[in-house]
């Protein structure tokens, strides 16, 4: 079978990095599988709890990068109570006793205490990179080990954590040594920061590529800091408030007009309209936009900027800019790949989105191949007119506000709009429903979803038959998850099979009872079925007939886990 | 593998629409006027014997119509978006058409106490109605917002713990359905805190960013400041202003107001703190005392300088009509 010797083979898959294509390879041959775990340097492990760090350990010697996600994506919506798991520390202990050579790890909705990252900053010399993407836990504490003892740390992203701010000097452990940041983004934290201290950080990074700065940095800091890294590609603007001295804001946009490279821009946690202008400069050569946090920003102040973005690849915004605002967008944005709009909350009458703005986008952005979309409404024809316009979509999420709305022209469930979207988007990977739906819809995916690798369903269907259709005509279906839905223990049962063919179910406020959730682990020894019970006492022992508030089923080549809390329930 | 099910065309095809859900979109209007009251009571009470509100007493602010959704702020609105709620009771209904064993038993699914880390508002009274507002959410950014702000400190120690028993006495008394929309904790969180923070700053430039402006009222021991940049018509400064100030005029709230039915056309604050007599009146940049809601609003910012709740009986030359009423008392 091997005309090469092992090491032209492994010259060969040095070439192969992304990780799906690693696993083919491993399962072509034994020896094959043999070299291709010998020299994989990245693992990704969708959920934690599938496999023990020891037995990853042991696969992978050559491991040099991990990236661990923990708590189920529902998580984001607080639907996992606290303590749920996704526990970090246990990893990292397992790496340090392996003397693995780690230099990455990225963990996405995991539990990090400040003793995991103290453990971690110590344990490995060549550690570069560290992303924290929806963790908790950890505090400004947990931030000084690893500035303080990674000597060689490039890349410290933290984006979205919920963090203990301790108001400590956690940027001032940064030695005097280091100057091989590449790219600093703690955009999350709430707390004050010297920005003294940050201004010499940058200044001794010439590699620094990417800062994104919390809301504690004002205009003047600003100013300094980007004068001194006008090589930044990627800038996140703490706070863009009115400064009294107009000298500073002149010098800001004299300073931006220097930063010939800056290609994204996001931030913008506090911000006075007025001042956006100082980002003039910049915003033509912009491929990616985040306006997603800028609160209190009117639609006609976002529509002057969008006209000025005509390279615009990613573009995140909120609601206010309107479907007026969409309309700018589609005129200007042409190649526009990835939208999200999200909703706004803020008092005042800012002009919502509907379906009016998604068809002008459609028509305008051919290239828009991911969407997440919160609306008032949505209607088949807009879905169907988008669904023609776009064929290309591999990302497809829709949020009707009201989640159950139908079609406000009809009367209509979005049976047909979403059904016309999975036919004509050959590629789609993920799609998220809302409004008011029936079974058929259910159907339609089934028939037409084919590459269908991640569904979320919230109040729709009407039978077992909807989620049935699902499970048997979405081959590649690799997380599902569904809340408020009328399916129930038939649907739960028909396949068991098809479970190990996935990496994990959900199912809130559904139709399932404790009994089928029962059979199912009996007949699926490598599923762990998780049923949470925040209700009950811990040793009352749940009835065999009661309807299951949440479950979580997933594979897992690691058994029952031994850090669930008191309310999970492993059957 | 199992083999793949038939599908059922024309079964699917016969199938009848939930009724509920398709009579969603237009029933809104009359059930909800009666319940768009303002309400002056403690934060969560109900108190039952309120004056409907009649969309004339916004006449004091212009051009306002009998816009429903901000007026809601203090209401437990059940049903106010009937789609949203009908189809979850249809779809309970449902699973007990298909035989499943009937525990609807827990109907607190969907606002577990511990689970709950979004439900703002008592826990819903009827458990098979379940009263929902998302879609109010974002019709009343101002409670809902100041409803995700009560929450805020509770979920920064601990995001997923229970809220629903703290928030018993939040202001914005209404349900919501946990975890819609589907926004991350994180987002909601902090732009949560983005309107607190646009209103705790002091110190803002006037004309700028932020419009500061003292608000006495008569008889209260201490002024307030607001920021008249993050109001858009008249409309919510009053119900802004009425939610500041309704802890002094608790004690007046059973005095014998003005009934209903009454033509309240009058253009008065007094409409509005119900049963008190009170006019809401502006200094303008020329020093002289204005009632508020003559000029448009943004004429009306720029002008402003401070505002004062005036008892009626001093309101004599601003608000003529109100004058009427108080000597027809006396």
């Amino acid at each position: 079978m091997n005309y090469f010797p092992d090491e032209v083979i492994e010259h060969i898959f040095e070439y192969v990095g992304s990780h799906r294509d690693r696993n083919a390879l491993s399962l072509v041959c034994r020896s094959w599988y043999r070299i291709e775990r010998c020299t994989r340097e990245k693992v990704f492990i969708g959920n934690c709890y599938s496999i023990t760090p020891e037995r990853l350990i042991q696969r992978f010697p050559s491991l040099k990068s991990l990236t661990l996600k923990g708590k189920p994506h529902f998580a984001d919506f607080s639907l996992v109570p606290h303590g749920w798991g996704g526990f970090v520390y246990p990893w990292i202990e397992a790496l340090a006793k392996g003397k693995v050579g780690l230099e990455e790890l990225r963990l996405k909705r995991m539990v990090v205490s400040d003793e995991s990252l103290e453990l971690l900053s110590r344990a490995f010399p060549n550690f570069k990179s560290l992303v924290l993407v929806s963790c908790e836990e950890f505090t400004t504490d947990g931030l000084a080990a690893i500035a303080a003892n990674c000597k060689r740390l490039r890349e410290l992203d933290l984006q979205e954590n919920e963090v203990d701010d301790h108001k400590g000097q956690w940027l001032s452990c940064f030695p005097d040594s280091c100057t091989s940041l590449v790219s600093l983004n703690f955009a999350c934290l709430k707390g004050e920061i010297n920005t003294g201290v940050l201004e010499r950080l940058v200044a001794r990074s010439p590699n620094l590529k990417s800062l994104r700065l919390n809301r504690s940095v004002p205009l003047d800091a600003l100013q300094r800091i980007v004068a001194r890294a006008p090589q930044l590609v990627d800038l996140g603007v703490g706070s863009l408030v009115h400064d009294p001295a107009m000298e500073t804001f002149a010098k800001l946009m004299t300073t931006m007009n220097k930063c010939k490279s800056i290609t994204s821009l996001s931030g913008f946690l506090e911000v006075t309209p007025r001042c956006l202008t100082a980002m003039y400069p910049i915003l033509p050569k912009l491929t990616s936009l985040n306006l997603s946090y800028a609160a209190g920003i009117p639609g006609s102040d976002l529509i002057k900027l969008i006209r000025h973005c005509k390279k615009l690849q990613r573009l995140w915004i909120m609601d206010s800019i309107g479907d007026k605002g969409l309309g700018v967008v589609a005129n200007t944005c042409k190649e526009l790949q990835e939208l999200r709009v999200f909703p706004s909350d803020n008092i005042g009458q800012h002009a919502a989105v509907t379906e009016k703005g998604l068809v002008a986008i459609s028509m305008g952005c051919p290239k828009l191949h991911s969407l997440l979309y919160f609306c008032h409404q949505m209607t088949n024809a807009a879905l169907i007119t988008v669904a023609k316009n776009c064929p290309n979509f591999i990302r497809f999420r829709l949020a009707i506000l009201d989640a159950t709305k139908p079609d406000p022209d009809t009367n209509q469930p979005l049976d047909e709009g979403f059904g016309a979207i999975v036919q004509s988007c050959r590629r789609l990977r993920r799609l998220s429903l809302s409004g008011q739906l029936t079974d058929k819809v259910f159907l339609y995916i089934g028939m037409y979803a084919e590459q269908l690798e991640m569904l979320s369903i919230a109040f729709a269907g009407e039978s077992d038959k909807g989620m049935l259709y699902v499970l048997n005509g979405c081959k590649k279906l690799r997380k599902l998850e569904i809340r408020d839905c009328p399916f129930g223990n038939t649907a739960l049962l028909t396949d068991v099979g098809k479970y190990e063919t996935m990496r994990s179910l959900w199912m809130s406020s559904c139709e399932v009872t404790v009994g089928a959730c029962k059979v199912l682990a009996m007949k699926m020894p490598r599923l762990n079925v998780e049923i949470f019970n925040e209700n009950e006492p811990a040793d009352c022992e749940p009835d065999d007939v009661q309807k299951v508030e949440k479950m979580y089923l997933y594979r897992t080549l690691a058994g029952k886990r031994k850090d669930a809390p008191e309310y999970v329930w492993t059957l | 593998m199992s083999t793949p099910l038939e599908h059922d065309y024309i079964g699917l095809t016969e199938k009848k629409k939930i009724p509920s859900s398709s009579s969603s979109s237009s029933s809104e209007d009359g059930k909800t006027f009666k319940e768009t009251e303002l309400r002056l009571g403690l934060p969560g009470s109900e108190s039952p014997e309120r004056k409907p509100l009649s969309g004339v007493s916004l006449s004091l602010f212009g051009n306002l119509n009998n816009n429903n959704n901000v007026m809601n702020h203090h209401v437990h609105v059940a049903g106010a978006k009937r789609g949203f709620s009908d189809a979850i009771d249809a779809k309970w209904a449902f699973s007990d058409a298909h035989g499943s064993d009937s525990d609807l038993g827990k109907p607190s699914a969907l606002f577990s106490p511990r689970g709950a880390g979004n439900v703002v508002g008592k826990p819903p009274l009827d458990p098979k109605t379940i009263s929902t507002q998302q879609g109010n959410s974002i019709n009343t950014p101002a409670s809902a917002s100041q409803a995700i702000k009560e929450s805020k400190p509770l979920q920064e120690k601990n995001p997923q713990l229970p809220a629903t028993n703290e928030h018993a006495s939040a202001p914005a008394s209404k349900a919501q359905v946990v975890g819609w929309p589907p926004i991350r904790s994180f987002r909601k969180n902090t732009m949560a805190s983005n309107l607190t923070k646009n209103n705790d700053e002091a110190e803002g430039k006037p004309g700028f960013g932020c419009l500061y402006v003292k608000v006495s009222m008569d008889g209260a021991p201490y002024l307030r400041k607001v920021d008249l940049k993050t109001y858009s018509n008249y409309k919510e400064l009053s119900s802004a202003l009425e939610k500041m100030f309704s802890c002094f005029t608790i004690g007046q709230c059973n005095s014998p107001g003005l009934p209903g039915k009454d033509g309240l056309s009058e253009s008065s604050l007094r409409d509005l703190l119900h049963g008190s007599e009170y006019v809401l009146t502006y200094e303008d940049k020329d020093g002289d005392w204005m009632l508020v809601g003559d000029v448009p609003w943004e004429m009306f910012t720029d002008s402003c300088r401070r505002l004062r709740i005036m008892k009626g009986s001093e309101a004599i030359g601003l608000a003529p009509r109100a004058v009427e009423k108080s000597k027809s008392q006396n």
